[in-house]
């Protein structure tokens, strides 16, 4: 992402300063989000607004730039000398500093699930009172581990993501950084209405060949909503144009939902941005069901033969009442959201 | 907030001198002396042989206290959500990634990437047991394990079931330990439940609060766990090994504790387990 670089923090955050924390302020300061979540923590108190970051890799990017830039006599070079920046929890340690929060404070590290899960965990947190409001989101740049590491697993796209296409070549990998408030009240939606999390049990970096993990995960959500399929106007997909997830998310898709459901990937547009997938995807749910625009897939052009009637290339307008993002990740990790535009009682 | 309850249905501890729960209880209760001798590290015997010698440190421990802990309570692992808590993670794989990738980048090794991931021990677990339950894979820095526990004790109050929690440390390795330094190999598990059985060790009331300070172990007892990034777990264990009623608080964030009123119903047979 351009202009990560010439981002500056303020003096007070100088010693949590790296490229991921960079990108984490440049997402926490736009779009208002900074102002409301300042607000929030002065209307509840800030040991009462909860606070549960997502990432894979965090700041291990200013680790590895240490060991390049490595001192004669093996020491870290003197500016990248603050343990802060070296651990995962940088992320989420940051965020607290940086919006004044005194109270819970933790970092979710699922791999790519790792900002969805987050708002089951704040949803927790706030349905036993131990906070009146969270702040989730998950923040993920790019750096060696994952470039190097995803490209030696042979999963990388030498062309842009092409999701769902019956000629995809493997995913793009993305970076970036997002944020939500969840309160129990509010004058407006979306509304956070179910959840589903569950483990693959299968492989540590390939899917469940049926996709029970993922069934399981969505049905959970559905559950805790009180719906059934054919109440959902839309779903974003994992999608991540890998081989695998694509072929059995699609098949997932065709058999547990009706035609009229629309299911996209939104990859094509941003890359795979790993634990800040789950974010990502939640508020371009949101943009959809606010807006009436329901992506397609961008770069798919002839789709996949697994794929259903939901699955659109094609970007439309509809009414998005009730929707699901879903979330994959290594490791066998599974999470879905599950949407509402008004609260369903 | 209200005060919340729970019950401790399962334990496990594991340090290089104090390795299992069964040594580590007279030792803390101070009725016996540490081994002198550090244990090797355990095998992890979920894995298949190949996998078993090639697992990671991380791997090794975790799953060795998730093990026992589920032995401990008597529970099926499969049945259990779980929370894998880790201030660091990997640290041996941070240095090979940090180092081959300033050296060789293209020489990457596909399994030491995939096993570099945050809850690399959490998928092991998931797929040795056949387990389709949630886990989830967190740190909190120097509140890894006051998160950790947080987050079970919630679990288990809103799914009203046992959880199980896996925390541990290992050793730092490599330049990166100057920055992130942390001894040894320390892991420990609990499975926590909303409600008793025939053997729950202790029974837990538990909220988050703003006062007071983090409480510490023993000077004798930390020594034994002493510079692992994991070792401020201690507390909580050392209180179930001594079967004392007392309340402790662990950190969650700089500002707030999560206050634990512990005690023991039936502390007769407390220290068996």
């Amino acid at each position: 992402m351009p202009g990560v670089e010439a981002v500056e923090l303020p003096g007070r955050l100088a010693d949590w300063d790296c490229r991921n924390n960079r990108l984490a302020w440049l997402a926490l300061t736009s779009d208002g989000f900074f102002g409301r979540a300042s607000a929030a923590r002065d209307r509840y108190g800030a040991d009462r607004v909860a606070l549960v970051m997502g990432t894979s890799t965090s700041c291990i990017g200013a680790t590895e730039e240490a060991y390049r830039r490595l001192l004669p006599d093996g020491q870290f070079p003197e500016d990248l000398r603050r343990p802060i920046v070296h651990t995962p929890h940088s992320l989420g340690d940051f965020v607290r500093a940086a919006l004044g929060l005194e109270g819970v404070a933790v970092t979710v590290a699922t791999a790519c699930s790792s900002s969805a899960k987050v708002f089951a965990q704040a949803e927790r947190l706030i349905r036993l009172g131990l906070a009146d409001a969270a702040i989730v989101g998950g923040v993920d740049s790019l750096c060696g581990s994952v470039l190097f590491g995803f490209n030696s697993l042979e999963l990388v796209s030498p062309e842009p993501c092409r999701p769902f296409d019956r000629a995809r070549r493997g995913i793009s990998l993305g970076e970036a950084g997002g944020f939500a408030l969840l309160e129990r009240d509010g004058e407006g939606g979306p509304w956070l209405l179910g959840y589903g999390e569950s483990s693959d049990a299968h492989h540590m970096s390939s899917p469940h060949p049926e996709g029970l993990g993922a069934r399981l995960a969505i049905q959970d959500a559905l559950t805790r909503a009180a719906l059934t399929p054919d109440a959902i106007d839309y779903i974003n997909l994992h999608g991540t144009a890998s081989q695998r997830n694509d072929e059995v998310e699609a098949r997932l898709v065709a058999g547990m939902f009706p035609s009229r459901t629309l299911a996209s990937s939104t990859k094509g547009w941003t890359g795979h941005t790993l634990g800040a997938a789950g974010i990502v995807e939640a508020v371009i749910t949101f943009l959809a069901m606010e807006t009436g625009l329901v992506p397609g897939t961008l770069n798919a052009q002839e789709l996949d033969p697994a794929c259903g009637p939901q699955i659109r290339i094609r970007n439309e307008s509809a009414e998005v009442r009730f929707a699901i993002s879903n979330s994959f990740g290594f490791g066998g990790s599974n999470c879905s959201l599950l949407f509402g535009k008004a609260r369903h009682e | 907030m209200s005060t919340l309850t729970a019950f401790v249905n399962g334990v496990a501890f594991w340090a290089p001198r104090l390795p299992g729960w069964q040594i580590a209880v007279p030792v803390l209760r101070g009725e016996a002396a540490a081994p002198v001798q550090p244990a090797p590290r355990p095998a992890p015997t979920l894995l298949g042989p190949t996998e078993r010698r090639r697992a990671p440190d991380t791997v090794a421990i975790a799953l060795e206290v998730a093990g026992r802990a589920c032995e401990s309570a008597g529970a099926d692992p499969k049945q259990l959500r779980s929370i894998f808590a880790s201030t660091h993670g990997d640290l041996a794989i941070n240095d090979y990634m940090s180092e081959t990738l300033a050296r060789t980048p293209t020489l990457v090794s596909p399994i030491r990437f995939h096993n570099s991931v945050h809850n690399a021990a959490a998928g092991y677990w998931t797929i040795g047991t056949g387990c389709h339950e949630p886990y989830t894979a967190l740190t909190a820095y120097d509140d890894t394990f006051g998160e950790g526990l947080l987050e079970a004790l919630m679990q288990a109050a809103c799914s009203d079931r046992a959880v199980l929690l896996v925390t541990y440390d290992i050793e730092a390795r490599g330049p990166v330990a100057t920055m992130v330094p942390s001894r040894g190999i320390v892991g420990a598990g609990v499975v926590v439940s909303p409600h008793a059985q025939a053997n729950s060790l202790a029974r837990v009331h538990w909220r988050t609060s703003r006062g007071g300070e983090r409480t510490v172990a023993l000077d004798c007892n930390a020594e034994l766990v002493a510079g692992n990034a994991m070792a401020a777990c201690l507390p909580f264990f050392e209180t179930l090994a001594r079967s004392e009623r007392r309340t402790i608080r662990l950190g969650l964030s700089p500002a707030l504790l999560l206050e634990l009123a512990i005690d023991f119903p039936d502390a007769e047979h407390a220290d068996e387990g």
